[in-house]
């Protein structure tokens, strides 16, 4: 193992592996360190949808400009991370979800986003499964270039170009502890051997909290459970993910023909336990057969549980902490971690190599909650 | 074992799959499982794991430890939809 390193990220998730890429390409020398093995922890059980139809400006624009990376990333890091471009509908049920929609909408366009407020009769049009009458819909909107990537494929294709770029990778190696010196990051403490270096990266995912701790800050972080289901593989009936924000359901057919879906149930908590409930395995069936009954006699095969890393405005957590010098977060992604991963890690990286901070980032800054005048993203499911 | 042997019917994985993605550097079960889909079929690894595993002891020589093979999910075995969303023990 190495001795030392510029930087040292902890966590081998979409974000390390991806943050590992930006920086060893730019020359930087960088560790990733990861407990278990790569894309174990809310990488590895995730949706992997991408969706740009967000209600804060930041996060709009985080994931418009990572749908951009996105669109390129199989050719630039030369191993395909099955991009699929199937659209997001958001199904609306009422009054107020018109509102919002049509405050979303407005705002997104002004970010360049093709995004459309559909009337009910055209809903069938992008999904022709879904019953209309049964969803209660009203309206749906639809963006053609939301989608969704092979997790996995993702980050490991990031993973393996970070190691092309001189980047160090180790698995099963965990972060026990943290040292400063003068306030300053100095050394990175493992259950192997210590990493002298300057700059630690918190990617830790729904352990950040923990990590952070080490050298006692304070996230605001809370671990949510989420189960998710596949079933067996159909022929394909369509391609966008049918998302609603009143009942949390999502749902997509993935490229080998499964459907993955997730909801909340009710009697969720916050929590590590990760035994999957019958309550889903019902709550899931009931509501995915109300919008589309076809799907009634197709057998779920598997079910499983992952963590969302949920901060109190659901906003990541980004950039470096004041008064800890060289300790930089990035986590509290809030269930949709993956999709920005592009843009955030780029930022990121310009940040750690040139010292250049950006707008997006000072915005979700930890410092963001002194201030009680938070702005809370509202387009969240699952 | 011949080379072209299946080794997850599920998904159509030949020895040869598994011995190359080994050889790329995928050297945990977990993410064999993850590249190559292996055990994510209806049946779940339980016809594919336990090869699986022997090829890579064999290709690495270190043994794979029983707590780290996947875990089987439930449903088990597959069930419709409109079984488990029927409302007959409902209140
Ligand atoms: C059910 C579900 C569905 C989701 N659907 C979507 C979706 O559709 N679209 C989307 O964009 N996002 C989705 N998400 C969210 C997304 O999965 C996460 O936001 C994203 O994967 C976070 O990636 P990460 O790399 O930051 O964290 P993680 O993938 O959690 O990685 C953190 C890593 O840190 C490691 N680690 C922890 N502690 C230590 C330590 N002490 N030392 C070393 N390593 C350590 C862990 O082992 C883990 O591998 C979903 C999440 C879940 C659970």
């Amino acid at each position: 193992m190495k001795s030392k390193a510029d930087v040292v990220i902890i966590g081998g998730g979409v974000s390390g592996c991806s943050l590992a890429y930006n920086l060893a390409r730019a020359g930087i020398d960088v560790v990733v360190l990861e407990k278990k093995y790569l894309s174990s922890g809310a990488t590895g059980a995730c949706g992997a949808g991408i969706r740009q139809q967000w209600s804060t400006k930041e996060n709009a624009t985080l994931a418009i400009k990572s749908v951009k990376i996105f669109e390129k990333l199989s050719k630039e890091l030369g191993e395909d991370i099955d991009l699929r471009q199937g659209g997001y509908l958001i199904i609306i049920h009422d009054d107020k979800g018109m509102k919002q929609s049509e405050k979303n909408v407005e705002m997104q366009r002004s970010l360049g986003l093709k995004v459309d407020i559909l009337e009910p009769k055209q809903i069938n049009d992008i999904v022709p499964i879904l019953n209309v009458k049964g969803m209660q819909a009203i309206g749906a909107t639809f963006c053609p270039t939301d989608g969704h990537a092979n997790p996995f494929k993702t980050t490991f294709a990031y993973a393996n170009a970070a190691k092309r770029h001189g980047a160090k990778i180790y698995t099963h190696t965990s972060v026990v502890d943290i040292k400063l010196n003068r306030n300053k990051i100095s050394e990175v403490k493992t259950d192997k051997e210590p990493i002298k270096t300057n700059t630690v990266v918190n990617a830790a995912g729904v352990w950040s909290k923990e990590i952070a701790e080490m050298i006692g800050v304070k996230l605001p972080n809370i671990p949510f459970r989420k189960e998710i289901m596949v079933t067996e593989r159909l022929k394909p009936m369509f391609e966008a993910m049918v998302i609603s924000f009143k009942d949390g359901i999502y749902f997509s057919q993935q490229m080998e023909g499964q459907i993955i879906g997730g909801i909340p149930i009710p009697e969720e908590r916050s929590g590590y336990k990760i035994i999957p409930t019958f309550s889903f395995m019902k709550h899931m069936s009931k509501t995915l057969t109300r919008y589309a009954p076809v799907l009634k006699h197709v057998n779920m095969l598997r079910h499983w549980t992952g963590f969302y890393d949920v901060t109190p405005d659901a906003r990541p957590i980004l950039g470096e902490i004041n008064g800890v010098k060289g300790f930089i977060q990035c986590n509290g992604f809030s269930g949709h971690g993956f999709m920005l991963s592009p843009m955030v890690t780029k930022l990121l990286s310009d940040f750690i190599v040139e010292g250049k901070s950006s707008d997006i980032l000072e915005s979700l800054n930890l410092d963001r909650y002194k201030d009680k005048k938070i702005v809370k993203e509202v387009s969240v499911v699952g | 074992m011949k080379k072209k042997a299946i080794v997850c019917r599920c998904e159509d994985i030949t020895e040869e799959d598994v011995l190359n993605a080994i050889e790329e550097g995928y050297t945990d079960i977990e993410e064999l499982r993850k590249v190559l889909r292996i055990g994510m079929g209806p049946c779940q690894g339980r016809v594919c794991i336990q090869l699986v595993m022997k090829l890579l002891e064999k290709k690495t020589g270190k043994k794979v430890s029983k707590a780290s093979l996947p875990t089987s999910r439930p449903p088990i075995v597959p069930v419709s939809l409109g079984t488990l969303a029927s409302d007959k023990d409902e209140k």
